[in-house]
């Protein structure tokens, strides 16, 4: 049977099972919005921004093993998901964004709502295409997939033109797919695993150095039993959080920018490190060049081979899936004779103990007048059990929110690390709201980052979605001010948030509840009783204190070792 | 250092704006790209001439690699290779120069393949270097126009790049 390019396309949506779409209609999607209409298998959930659908679509993917898929229209809904798109690719986020275009034979010709979306969203996509003929909407959409989830993951765009969408063709959704000039790795080439054993067996001060890779690849308790056979410390970047227990005494926190001393010091000084499905990046290692002065081996697993050498040298590079290739690490070891020298990893735990010591774990200095941030992530850790869906947005609570709250579970932490998008958590809470019903979700955001995608509040009204919002409200962007108040001689401009709504009644004036706390002895009772409103989203406005900085810090373009710890303690 | 990069790629409309922008995005020099279909019409076939520390060279092998429409990279500058460059150069070409001209050409195994009362067009088609020499010895003054169109290489004997 013939069915419209529109038709179509909802029913490959159908055919990848997928459960949930994210959008916003507009005149160039209008068919596809009335295929969506006289069907019931996809529920299509109402944004208010697009940049929220994107967000929310991968809110869904991250908290899921699932693609997250968005609809928008074209022109200035397409580049209202650009941030969003650019979001997921940083991150490397399995996405597949359906955006309108105008009527194939207008392109070109500035028409109303045109704009080059494959052309715009070039850098920030794994790929993208543009459909031209509507008898390859269902084989491009099944390649969309495809390419979103398989190797290094990513958002994948697919436009397509509006007369296409409303043309006719047979369906038949294709089982397999094969694109030739596209063929991810899986198993790790046997003779560097052998290797990389044989570094591991042998070091004197080994360091696990694992990242977000291990929770795109599912491999979290293949990591957790290497880290166990091996008896080494292990650290988890910030995308990694949750990938191995953080209440686990092999556990030395997270390294790099406000990551602990003691993972910071193992990074520095260890002298093999194994890094799992974790790039190298600028905010873990710092200054390169002082990150090189100290001898050590690297053994990098990665399934993208850029992300291999691209910002240190490495000495044993591993391309492959990491799920397969931890597997086969884990063979190589238990199938080894050899044993790694006791005394040495003594001597090594009793140093990085000493960095533990020294570094005093994490800590602030509470108050009984003035609620501190870190205080209200604690109790939230503690009122959730440990185990809630945590979105944060970015600045100086997403930091503490990472520090303080102990994810022992993969998926748990969701939060833009590569692009550092304010306005992340709302909509990315939704999205982990819909794929996990029942389950806590709860947004750890700032008074700024908030107001960047508010108006979800509307979104999370229509569709019921009982998250709970924790805003850490410092008057400050925070982040801001604390690199202004250390290096440009407290000169705090524009980082002040003057005119700030009364969040109580703005929760209230969208349907929900609003609560202010103000008083340390609050903070508990408050979040407890938001916590126990299953079905209500809860808006917490905590007053917190203004002058609080995320320690410990190593300073843009300083060294790992160079780390500053907290100053009034 | 200079290298000399070959792929091969998916013939459709974009992909060559693909390559183009990985490496304006990248900051990766160009220093000439060349490409057209091959004997398959759904391949093309690309040479780009770059230059680069050995970690960006190695850097630019894997994200030409990545693109999803790239099926085949080859840095030809590792192994032993041929490159020839076209080149279209119209110079004055007043009585007093013409002889000059012609023999300059010839030894440089050029071809005129255009007469005006007062130009030549010469054609030539050497490596990228031979080309920077041969317009060094016609010199600044007599030159009116140059079109060149960046190297093509390819490896030697049995050093293939295909599917
Ligand atoms: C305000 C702010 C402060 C920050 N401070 C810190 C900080 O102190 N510490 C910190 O760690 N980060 C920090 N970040 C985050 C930082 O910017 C990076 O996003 C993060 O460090 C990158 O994490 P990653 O190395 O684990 O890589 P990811 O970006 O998660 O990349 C994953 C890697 O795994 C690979 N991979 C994917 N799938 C597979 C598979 N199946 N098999 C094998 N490999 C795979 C990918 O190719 C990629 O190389 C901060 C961000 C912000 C916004
Ligand atoms: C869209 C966007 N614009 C600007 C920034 C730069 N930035 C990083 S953190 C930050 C402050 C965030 O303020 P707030 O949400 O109140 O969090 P706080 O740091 O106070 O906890 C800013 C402006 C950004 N990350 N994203
Ligand atoms: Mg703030």
């Amino acid at each position: 049977m013939e069915l419209t390019g529109a038709e179509i396309a909802v029913r490959c949506l159908q055919k990848e099972g997928v459960e949930y779409i994210f959008g916003y209609p507009g005149g160039a999607v209008l068919h596809i919005y009335d295929a969506l209409f006289q069907q019931d298998v996809v529920k299509h959930i109402l944004v208010r921004h697009e940049q929220a659908a994107i967000h929310a679509a991968d809110g869904y993917a991250r908290s899921s093993e699932k693609v997250g898929v968005a609809l928008v229209t074209s022109g200035p809904g397409i580049t209202n998901a650009v941030t969003g798109i650019a979001t997921a690719y940083m991150d490397s986020i399995p996405l597949v964004v359906i955006s309108g275009q105008v009527p194939s034979f207008a392109i070109g010709e500035d028409a109303f709502q045109e704009v080059d979306a494959v052309g715009i969203t070039r850098p920030c996509v794994k790929h993208n295409y543009l459909i031209k003929d509507v008898r390859d909407i269902a084989p491009t959409i099944k390649k969309a997939f495809y390419l979103a989830k398989s190797g290094r993951p990513g958002p994948v765009l697919v436009d397509i033109p509006k007369d296409i969408s409303n043309q006719k063709a047979d369906f038949a959704y294709p089982d397999s797919v094969s694109i030739r000039s596209y063929n991810p790795v899986g198993k790790g080439d046997s003779t560097q695993i052998k290797r990389a054993v044989q570094l591991l067996l042998e070091a004197k001060r080994p360091m696990i150095y694992s990242g977000g890779g291990v929770v795109l690849s599912d491999a979290s308790s293949q990591l957790t039993d290497l880290v166990r056979l091996l008896g080494f410390p292990c650290t988890t970047t910030l995308m990694g959080l949750g990938a191995y227990p953080a209440t686990d005494k092999q556990f030395v926190g997270m390294p790099g920018m406000h990551g602990t001393y003691e993972a910071c010091m193992a990074m520095q000084y260890c002298d093999v490190l194994l890094a799992v499905g974790a790039r190298f990046d600028d905010r873990v290692v710092g200054n390169v060049e002082h990150f090189a002065q100290v001898q050590r081996k690297i053994i990098h697993i990665d399934i993208d081979p850029s992300s291999i050498a691209k910002r240190v040298k490495v000495d044993v590079p591993v391309v492959g899936d990491l799920k397969l290739v931890l597997e086969q690490l884990l063979e190589e070891l238990r199938n080894s004779k050899q044993k790694t020298d006791a005394s040495d990893m003594a001597a090594w735990w009793k140093q990085v103990d000493e960095w533990r010591e020294k570094g005093g774990g994490l800590r602030y200095k509470n108050s009984t007048e003035i609620i501190k941030p870190q205080f209200v992530i604690e109790k939230l850790y503690e009122v959730t059990g440990g185990d809630a869906f945590i979105t944060s947005d970015v600045g100086q609570h997403q930091m503490w929110a990472a520090q303080y709250y102990k994810f022992s579970k993969p998926r748990r932490w969701i939060n833009s690390g590569g692009l550092g998008t304010m306005g992340f958590g709302l909509p990315a809470a939704m999205g982990a709201q819909l794929i996990n019903p029942g389950e806590t979700v709860a947004c750890v955001t700032g008074e700024g980052s908030i107001q960047m995608n508010i108006q979800e509040l509307s979104t999370c009204k229509q569709f019921h979605l009982p998250i709970k919002v924790l805003s850490l409200n410092n008057r400050y962007l925070g982040m801001v001010r604390q690199w202004q108040e250390f290096f440009h001689g407290n000169r705090y401009s524009e980082s002040y948030m003057d005119a700030l709504p009364d969040f109580v009644k703005l929760a209230q004036s969208y349907g929900h509840i609003g609560i202010r706390i103000d008083k340390p002895a609050d903070v508990e009772p408050a979040l407890k009783e938001a916590f126990a409103r299953k079905n209500d989203l809860v808006f917490m406005d905590f007053q917190t204190d203004p002058t609080e900085n995320v320690f410990p810090m190593v300073p843009g373009g300083k060294g790992l070792s160079e780390v500053i710890l907290s100053e009034d303690l | 250092m200079r290298h000399i990069i070959s792929l091969l790629m998916e013939n459709e409309a974009g992909a060559l704006s693909r390559v183009a922008g990985l490496f304006s995005a990248r900051g990766y020099n160009i220093e000439s790209l060349a490409v057209a279909p091959t004997e398959d019409p759904t391949l093309s076939r690309m040479t780009i001439v770059t230059s680069g520390s050995d970690a960006v060279i190695e850097q630019i092998n894997k994200q030409l690699n990545k693109l999803i429409d790239v099926t085949a990279v080859m840095d030809l500058s590792e192994g032993e290779h041929l490159e020839r460059e076209l080149m279209l150069v119209k110079v004055r070409a007043d009585t007093a120069q013409r002889e000059e001209l012609k023999r300059i050409t010839d030894s440089f195994q050029g071809r005129v393949i255009d007469v005006s009362d007062r130009t030549f067009t010469i054609e030539l088609s050497d490596t990228c270097a031979r080309l920077d020499d041969f317009l060094r010895a016609i010199g600044r003054n007599l030159i009116l126009e140059t079109v060149r169109t960046g190297a093509s290489g390819i490896g030697r004997g049995e050093r293939i790049l295909k599917l």
